[in-house]
């Protein structure tokens, strides 16, 4: 292999990565922006999305499959809202932070009881295991596109939602000051609800189209889930496009340190990145300015 | 006066019965009590599960066809989540509280190391389901092992490799226990085996993509075979990767790879995989004299028609764990347990799914080199690998 397509392979690999990361991340910032809640059971609806669909392709054709397991998780997403937060009286951020990390272990354990502890896997859904598209010396596989396609759909979509619909301006109003929201006649509860069903929709799309990459298994969601973090973290919370710009980011940042470094330091390489670009600029590479100081509701 | 004779003749009668049922219960008295400990859950779910499922059907089988020396058997099984303090929490009830004849487990190596101190102090038989050599080596009285050596896999590996004419590697680990275990028995053994290890890379268990790693050990001149020891996703996600990047080296795997649900897994992409493992695998290619086809083919057979799935090495583990017990307590003839120990450490010939046991005062393993055989993937299913 010649230098050029070496790096070019490394980028690649870099993206394929990244692109994973990116489609976690999306769905983390969707409630954020909503709720100014970090949902840390995001993972487990990338999970549970997967999940539901290898179960659902035994019997239907895939793109059926994968649209039942968005809607079982979306409506999934909705019904805990409704369970674990609309009744609550005094809901700090806090209180509902640690609310989804006990969510998350729960559908964890649930995932493991109702379906079991094996890897299953959605099949590509261009190709197979072994295909790739190569170009000048270099070869990625076809999911990648898939991965990277459905992403930058999603966030379309997504701002144009947020941007142009009146829900979703409604939810951005929620996020950006409650009480005037809530003045203005918007029903704060309603909008977490359809946040948390939107972003669980998301969580769940994403756990489809990446599972033939990295296999969907019920312990999948936390690792997940942390690399999304980092990577909603790093491009700022708050903006979705950002988003996938951090999940890129982190993983060409992995592996770039893969070229140089044993590979057993990539998670290292990833984080030092991220704490770097915190200590410079707190709100992440494009946060909108007043991140981290929304929500207090 | 019949009024007298009828009563005494009830009365008699219920005396009779009394007098049988107390006989039969007695010789029931008190099942005899296994302890199993097996990672049910957690990451080494794919070793302890299989296990878990295999001992509770053995049990039952054992107990349909009249027990064991006259006794029914009772598994206490314990799921230990792979969490070796939690084995040894459960190691100190089965001993004080259920007091069982013997424990078999844990399934892995990790938490088999913490229980070996103190089920030699309590004189309590321990078969673990681990893999690595330290459990039996130096041997304790009362802990034996069921599996093949980690050293036995990667001998089979490295001849396999010479036979080939391979000299240079790349070798790929996770960062756990199992991964770490291979990869140091693969650097220990390379010197003597005339390997060269030019690459060698460890992931994270939880990876969800290894196209960098396999990015760099392309670019790595002289790399002449992979050998990648890891379990699910991540040895199915080498493999996908090795061939999306157009690496087209031989893939050597553990003997982790004998499950027919990982080749399924990396699809296409195992193509040509090769690996060390017992004979369950091929268990239909055996020819009908092969001494242990009678053993597997009835463990595959029952294994698949009560749980619907496919059958793995690590199932025959536990398989081979509780049969050692049984043929130890059937010689022993009760449960007392430094009879059953000394029938165990004396069994010959005894045959099992891991390979044939020979225990003695040296050697708690019980097999040999030939426990093992090379395997290939061709077309989607593994054969047995004949060397060219």
């Amino acid at each position: 292999m010649t230098g050029a397509s070496l790096a070019l392979q490394y980028l690649l690999s870099g993206v394929t990565k990244g692109s994973v990361y990116a489609a976690v991340a999306i769905g983390f910032n969707l409630i954020y922006s909503a709720t100014g809640v970090l949902n840390l059971a995001q993972g487990e609806f990338v999970m549970l999305g997967g999940m539901v669909a290898v179960s659902l392709a035994h019997y239907v054709a895939l793109p059926v499959a994968v649209t039942g397991a968005v809607v079982i998780v979306a409506l999934l997403g909705c019904l805990l809202e409704i369970l674990f937060f609309r009744g609550l009286r005094r809901h700090s951020v806090l209180h509902l932070i640690i609310i989804t990390i006990g969510l998350s272990i729960v559908m964890q354990e649930a995932a493991l009881h109702l379906w079991d502890e094996k890897v299953r896997s959605l099949p590509y859904f261009t190709g197979n295991e072994v295909s790739s598209l190569h170009f000048l010396g270099a070869a990625i596989s076809p999911q990648v596109v898939w991965v990277l396609g459905t992403v930058g759909a999603t966030v379309l979509a997504l701002q144009g939602f947020l941007q142009f619909t009146l829900p979703g301006r409604a939810m951005r109003a929620c996020s950006s000051n409650p009480e005037a929201a809530m003045l203005a006649g918007i029903n704060l509860r309603n909008m977490r609800t359809l946040s948390f069903g939107l972003s669980a929709a998301l969580g769940a799309l994403a756990g489809c189209v990446i599972s033939p990459i990295t296999m969907t298994h019920y312990e999948m969601g936390t690792p997940l889930a942390i690399k999304g973090f980092a990577a909603a973290i790093l491009g700022g919370l708050g903006n979705p496009m950002a988003a996938v710009l951090g999940g890129l980011l982190v993983g060409v940042v992995e592996a770039a340190s893969v070229s140089r470094l044993p590979a057993a330091y990539n998670d290292v390489a990833a984080f030092v990145i991220l704490l770097l670009v915190l200590f410079v600029r707190p709100r992440g590479l494009f946060g909108p300015r007043q991140c981290g100081t929304v929500g207090e509701g | 006066m019949t009024r007298i004779l009828q009563h005494l003749a009830t009365a008699g009668g219920c005396g009779a019965l009394l007098a049988l049922l107390s006989v039969r219960a007695f010789s029931q008295l008190e099942p005899v009590k296994i302890g199993a400990l097996f990672a049910v859950t957690g990451p080494a779910a794919f070793l302890g599960a299989p296990e878990a499922k295999t001992a509770r059907m053995v049990v039952e089988q054992l107990n349909a066809a009249g027990g064991v020396a006259g006794r029914r058997l009772e598994l206490v099984l314990k799921d230990t989540g792979g969490s070796p303090e939690k084995a040894v929490s459960f190691a100190k009830q089965l001993i004080d509280e259920d007091r069982v004849l013997a424990i078999i487990g844990p399934s892995t190596s990790g938490e088999t190391m913490q229980i070996k101190a103190l089920c030699e102090e309590n004189k309590m038989i321990l078969i673990s389901c681990a893999a690595a050599e330290v459990i039996v080596k130096p041997v304790a009285k009362y802990v034996f092992k069921v599996p093949q050596k980690d050293s036995q896999a990667v001998t089979w590996i490295y001849r396999t490799m010479k036979d080939k004419g391979i000299g240079s590697i790349a070798v790929l680990s996770s960062n756990d226990g199992f991964g770490a275990a291979g990869k140091k028995q693969l650097e220990d053994m390379a010197g003597e085996a005339g390997i060269k290890i030019v690459a060698d890379e460890v992931y994270d268990r939880q990876a969800t993509d290894l196209s960098d790693i396999v990015t760099k050990v392309k670019s790595t001149p002289g790399v002449q075979a992979v050998v990648n020891w890891s379990i699910v996703p991540a040895q199915s996600i080498v493999a996908k990767n090795m061939r999306q990047l157009g690496l087209e080296v031989p893939l050597f795997q553990s003997h982790g790879f004998a499950n027919p649900k990982y080749l399924q897994q990396a699809g296409l992409a195992a193509e040509g995989t090769l690996f060390p493992a017992g004979r369950l695998m091929i268990v239909d290619d055996l020819p009908d004299d092969h001494p242990q086809k009678r053993v597997l083919a009835a463990y595959k057979r029952d294994y698949e028609a009560a749980y619907h799935e496919g059958v793995s090495t690590f199932g025959g583990h536990a398989y081979d764990a509780l049969m050692i017990v049984a043929e130890g307590l059937r010689r022993a003839g009760g449960p007392d347990r430094d009879k059953v120990r000394d029938a165990i450490e004396n069994l010959k010939g005894f045959v099992g799914t891991d390979g044939i046991f020979n225990y003695s005062a040296t050697d708690h393993t019980g097999l040999d080199l030939d426990a093992f055989e090379m395997l290939i993937v061709k077309q989607g299913k593994f054969t047995s690998y004949k060397k060219q």
